[in-house]
This record gives structure tokens, C-alpha cells and sequence, in this order.
């Protein structure tokens, strides 16, 4: 059986933390970091990557573009 | 873990990535402000189309006035609400362009509504995409005409009171009663849904600029989550109870 795999790459810099995406996730996958980046912000990151499947839902309420997101497909044995 | 993330984010995977019409500039806007979601759509309904070179927006006073930083196009800065007359000038001197006006609130439905109604009234060939928080975000939150009866702004700290302050106005159905507008519609972008929809609308709105047969309207219902005084959460959720049922979303006038 095919199952689809997905990774996100948050551009830290860029991230507000407003924890848009953290709402949008159908699986849970993102949260907001006990860091800060550069500005003072919790920055979001993959605390859950397992569950990750690629769906791009957190890359399209993103307000500052700062999500790029990467899909594969593998094969489950 | 780590080393099939790795493996994942290759380029032949990649699935969404930051539009390349978007410049590398940080936005200014708050956390969460509904400006950002809208500039990316039309940053990437512009990439999609292959009209970068082609397209001219006007910017707008209000929170979104540094737009003309964060998209790499064409732009005009207008004074305020005059977009649409300047907007309106471009695509008669330039009918080869794309001309689109980006304007919140207080710049369309206040001070600009005499323009907004009669640019949509002459039908001039050209976008309006309209965000409606129903605030002045930029000045610090003060009531706006599209400001909900009883919501709170800091010129109405106990709730609008139509006896008082008027009653909301609803731009965009006054403007799908005129016969200058082809395609008038109302969007949000609170959910992944919702941004789809609303990326689908300005899509066609850009279309129906080369048929030549009027003005293209898209209101964006938005939140304001610091002149709501609540969190992006629970801001998208406080516009889902309470703008929606007076501002119902859907395409209007579709000819």
C-alpha cells in the first residue's frame, strides 16, 4: 500500500508565530518552538514529523509564506 | 527520523514553495493579519498566469500602503480611496495591462466609496480586491463603516449603536447592483478551504480582465486580531460567528 509522506521547512526568520498553521494541521504535526527566533518569536516547527503527510494546509494560511512543503510517495510494506 | 526528513525535501518533492513574485521583505503586518494570506494569493494567481511584467497594481493608505514592497510588480501609490481613479486612469492608458486596486476598509467603503461606485458604475476594466476587517487597523482600531453592529472598536468602546453611529454598509452587494461589474463575490481566508476559494476567485478575476466587459470585485472578509484585541485563533473564530451570518460568503453576481 502507498502512503503518502510529507515534510515542512519553516523559514525560522521569517516565522511570527501567530500559530496559524498550528490550527490548520489536520494531523498535529506542528507547534510552536520553547525557542525564539532573531525578532522574539516562537517560531513553528515539526514537533510530531511522523505524522506528516504533505498536505500543504499550513503552507496556504501561512501569512508570511515562510512554510515550503515536500510530499513523497512510499511504499508500505 | 531525521535522515528520512532528509530525504523527503529534495527539490522533485517539493509540493508549495514561497511565490517567486513575492519579494524576500519581511511584512510588516501583526502576527496573523489576513494582508499577508491575501498578498501571497495574488502573488501567486500572478506567477500562474505569467503576467508579472504585465500586471500593475495601486496601493491603497491603510495597514496594506507597503505593498508595493512585498509583491514585484508594477505599482502606483494612490492618495486615499482614490485607487479606483487612479486605477482607472492605468487601464485606459494601458489597456494591455493588468490593472488591479488593493484596498482595505476604510480606504474603499469611507473615504473612496464616491470612487469605488462609480469606478464599478463606468465598469473600467480592472481588479478590486477589497479586505474587510471591519476596522481601522492602521490608526489603532477605530470604528469603520463596515464595523458590525455591537462590535467594539476604540470610537465605539461599548458597541456600535446604529441610532448613534449608522449601520454597517455592505459594499459589495451595492456594488454587484450596478451593471458596470461582471464578477462580484465574497471570500475569507480563516481555513486551507477557504484560501483555495479565494485564490480560485482572484484567479478569475484576473481572467475576466482580458474579456473586457467590467470591473472584477473580490472582498476578502479578514480579521484584525490587533485592533480585535484577541489572538489570530481565536480571531479567525470570532469572524466565523459574527461576520459571516452579516457578511455571507459566496460569488454574488457572476455575468
Amino acid at each position: 500500500m502507498a502512503k503518502m509522506i510529507g515534510a515542512i521547512e519553516v523559514d525560522i526568520e521569517t516565522c511570527k508565530g501567530c500559530s496559524l498553521c498550528v490550527e490548520a494541521c489536520p494531523t498535529n504535526v506542528i507547534a510552536l518552538a520553547e525557542e525564539v527566533n532573531g525578532k522574539g518569536y516562537n517560531y513553528a516547527y515539526m514537533a510530531n514529523p511522523e505524522a506528516c503527510n504533505g498536505c500543504t494546509n499550513c503552507a496556504q494560511v501561512c501569512p508570511d509564506s515562510c512554510i515550503t512543503v515536500y510530499r513523497k510517495k512510499v511504499e508500505m510494506a | 527520523m531525521a535522515e528520512l526528513l532528509e530525504d523527503i525535501k529534495k527539490p522533485e518533492n517539493l509540493v508549495h514553495k514561497k511565490s517567486s513574485v513575492l519579494t524576500d521583505n519581511v511584512m510588516h503586518y501583526c502576527p496573523g493579519c489576513s494582508h499577508g494570506v491575501v498578498h501571497k494569493l495574488i502573488a501567486e494567481v500572478i506567477e500562474e498566469m505569467g503576467i508579472q511584467d504585465k500586471t500593475v497594481g495601486v496601493a491603497p493608505v491603510g495597514c496594506s500602503v507597503f505593498i508595493y514592497n512585498y509583491l514585484d510588480i508594477d505599482w502606483q501609490e494612490a492618495a486615499h480611496g482614490r485607487a479606483p481613479a487612479l486605477g482607472t486612469a492605468i487601464s485606459r492608458l494601458r489597456p494591455d495591462r493588468f490593472v488591479f486596486t488593493y484596498q482595505g476598509d476604510g480606504d474603499l467603503a469611507a473615504i473612496g466609496t464616491a470612487e469605488t461606485i462609480h469606478a464599478c458604475n463606468r465598469g473600467e476594466n480592472m481588479v478590486m480586491i477589497f479586505i474587510n476587517n471591519g476596522i481601522y487597523g492602521m490608526t489603532g482600531g477605530q470604528m469603520a463603516p463596515t464595523t458590525l453592529e455591537g462590535m467594539k472598536a476604540s470610537t465605539c468602546p461599548f458597541g456600535r449603536d446604529p441610532k448613534t453611529d449608522g449601520n454597517p454598509l455592505k459594499m459589495t452587494e451595492i456594488v454587484a447592483q450596478l451593471p458596470g461589474t461582471n464578477f462580484v463575490t465574497r471570500q475569507a481566508v480563516h481555513t486551507a478551504a477557504a484560501v483555495r476559494r479565494t485564490k480560485k476567485a482572484i484567479r478569475k478575476a484576473f481572467e475576466k480582465q482580458k474579456e473586457k466587459t467590467g470591473t472584477s470585485f473580490v472582498e476578502v472578509v479578514s480579521t484584525c486580531n490587533s485592533g480585535w484585541k484577541m489572538n489570530p485563533v481565536d480571531s479567525n473564530k470570532w469572524m466565523e460567528e459574527n461576520m459571516f451570518p452579516f457578511y455571507p460568503l459566496g460569488d454574488i453576481k457572476d455575468v
